[in-house]
């Protein structure tokens, strides 16, 4: 028999039911394996063993009493360490949280307790989410579990990999400028990035408040559909939340031969250009006729902004974070360097422990911001954002969804683009666009390089469309198994 | 066009970041290549094209318009490197 941990979370949605194992087992088996791997992954910057079991053993009792029909009673899941839970640590990869302990629960985090499941540990993100690799957590990096020489991509790179390591069956994301989408084609597993406005913010550490979006990482896409279906939806601690319908995702029927007929697919020529490594262009073109195989129809389609996103994103990125990370000063929360007078702890506390990456922004964001250069920098950046948002809209006229490689590359080796800022802000070259239209995004395993390291497909699908997202990954991952693959550790 | 050690010393100022010379130094490089690379947007024409603010949702979601209890003041102070008598204690802002 192969372990607990094997499983997908539908199959231990199953066996819960079945009654072949406890939640208990499951959430020991879950804390065994985390502990097994943590030395050589490094995946969690907190792990919660005591209050997990606790929650299983409860989780057990419920279900033995009748009617309990919480979707998700009893299942192990790990939550991105930007996301607050109350009683549990939350650093943000960031020295100047250390020791936080927030008061409180986001929003999507507790419509997932609500729904029975156990928080494992809280897992490990570049710092305040600025980053493609982990590198920037102030705590350590996170190894890729398909080669542990490599990053797992980031920032939700430790939700990644914990997931790609078979740790927890799902964990949570978020994604800003492709956080959860590149770190998934990167650990060859299944992310999706919500619409804006789709999940509540609520609880999630602010980054960039015109991108941040909640998502959810599993190893196949009926899995996230579990985790997206109970998160999503308006939420009013959150007026940025959008009022919108969830439509039901339900992937359990059974499959059709041609499940994807008369959707429209574009792949966007916009996507095949310079530095793209040419087993990515290879396998993602062949995960295209699979889809085409399946029912879709493909046209060439053209975003021609395309090239604009990088420079937009990395003003308007900066320039919200800038605002928002005013807020860490040392007077309220986390530690507070000592100075003889109130404005020497501002400068000391943020100038000693945010670190370089996250300076970098703060300062490019403040630049852009500062009298003299808003029009130049952040009014033109938003104007370009239109363009991009354009053509969008316009393909949106003719397709029903997008087709591209998720990122240039495959999993990079630690420490690559150390003294190189822009070269790592081009690792997330494909996956902004999504992000500067509010759009929703999601990126599966569609094959592997010459080094046995996974690669995505990302599909990119019309606002509040998550459903069309996931029923295509879905129907290709009934007709294909690179889904299975697991890491050998 | 490089900043000067001036312009970089002046954004960290604004921006509340305590740095040392070498510091200084790196950004100056670091930021100029960035500004460099993000300059790239004047080349687009964008006289007639109104600006993005915000994500482009649908419709936000306000609640009932009703008094409710937030956190208690226990609660929010717990992580203050200093409080007393139910508030953030902060050092001196004049000598």
């Amino acid at each position: 028999m192969s372990a607990l941990t094997d499983l997908t979370l539908s199959e231990m949605q199953h066996g819960l039911k079945e009654g072949a194992f406890s939640s208990r087992d499951l959430v020991q088996a879950t804390l065994d394996r985390i502990a097994e791997l943590e030395p050589t992954l490094h995946a969690f910057l907190h792990i919660a063993a005591p209050s997990a079991l606790r929650q299983a053993d409860l989780a057990d009792e419920a279900r033995d009493a009748p009617k309990d029909s919480r979707p998700l009673l009893g299942i192990p899941m790990a939550i991105k360490d930007v996301l607050t839970v109350e009683g549990l640590p939350c650093t943000c990869g960031s020295k100047i949280l250390e020791g936080f302990v927030p008061p409180y629960t986001a929003t999507s985090v507790q419509r997932l307790v609500d729904a029975g499941i156990v928080i494992v540990g809280k897992t490990n993100t570049d710092e305040f989410a600025m980053g493609s690799s982990t590198e920037n957590s102030a705590y350590g990096v996170t190894h890729n579990p398909w080669d542990l020489e490599r990053v797992p991509g980031g920032s939700s790179g430790g939700s990644a990999a914990a997931v790609a390591a078979r740790c927890v069956p799902a964990a949570l994301g978020t994604d800003t400028g492709g956080s959860v989408r590149q770190p998934a084609s990167l650990c060859g597993v299944t992310g999706l990035k919500t619409t804006y406005g789709r999940v509540s913010r609520y609880g999630l550490v602010a980054f960039g408040s015109s991108l941040d979006t909640v998502g959810a990482l599993g190893r196949t896409a009926e899995d996230v559909a579990a985790v997206f279906s109970v998160m999503a939806g308006a939420d009013p601690h959150d007026a940025t939340s959008a009022d919108v319908g969830v439509p039901a995702v339900d992937l359990a029927q059974a499959p059709a031969r041609t499940p994807l007929r008369g959707m429209r697919i574009g792949v966007p020529k916009e996507y095949f250009v310079q530095g793209i490594q040419p087993e990515v262009e290879t396998a993602v073109r062949a995960a295209v006729e699979v889809l085409r195989g399946l029912g879709a129809q493909v046209r060439d389609v053209s975003l021609p902004h395309t090239e604009f996103a990088l420079p937009v994103y990395y003003i308007i990125a900066p320039a919200e974070a800038s605002a928002n990370l005013a807020r860490y000063d040392g007077i309220r929360y986390g530690p507070r360097e000592a100075a003889k007078d109130m404005w020497g702890v501002f400068y000391r506390t943020r100038g000693r422990r945010f670190g370089p990456e996250v300076a970098r922004r703060i300062m490019i964001g403040t630049y852009a911001l500062s009298a003299g250069y808003y029009d130049a920098y952040y009014g033109q950046a938003q104007r370009v954002r239109t363009l991009i948002r354009r053509d969008f809209e316009a393909v949106f006229q003719d397709v029903d969804l997008i087709a591209a490689p998720t990122t240039p590359g495959t999993a990079f080796k630690i420490g690559a683009h150390e003294d190189d800022p822009l070269a790592m802000y081009l690792e997330d070259v494909f996956t902004l666009p999504a992000n500067l239209a509010g759009l929703p995004g999601i990126s599966f395993n569609v094959g592997f390089d010459k080094d046995d390291l996974p690669i995505g497909l990302q599909l990119i699908g019309p606002p509040f469309r998550e459903d069309v997202l996931l029923r295509t990954a879905h129907a290709y991952q009934q007709a294909t198994d690179w889904h299975l693959r697991a890491p050998e550790l | 066009m490089p900043l000067t050690i001036d312009e970089v010393e002046h954004i960290a100022q604004l921006a509340r970041l305590e740095l040392g010379p070498d510091q200084v130094a790196r950004y100056r490089e670091q930021l100029s290549h960035i500004l460099d690379y993000i300059a790239k947007l004047r080349e687009l024409d964008t006289t007639d094209v109104p600006p993005t603010a915000g994500g482009g949702l649908v419709r936000m979601a306000l609640r009932a318009d009703r008094s409710e209890f937030g956190l208690p003041t226990e609660a929010l102070l717990k992580n203050a490197p200093e409080a007393q008598d139910d508030q953030f204690k902060i050092p001196p802002v004049f000598e």
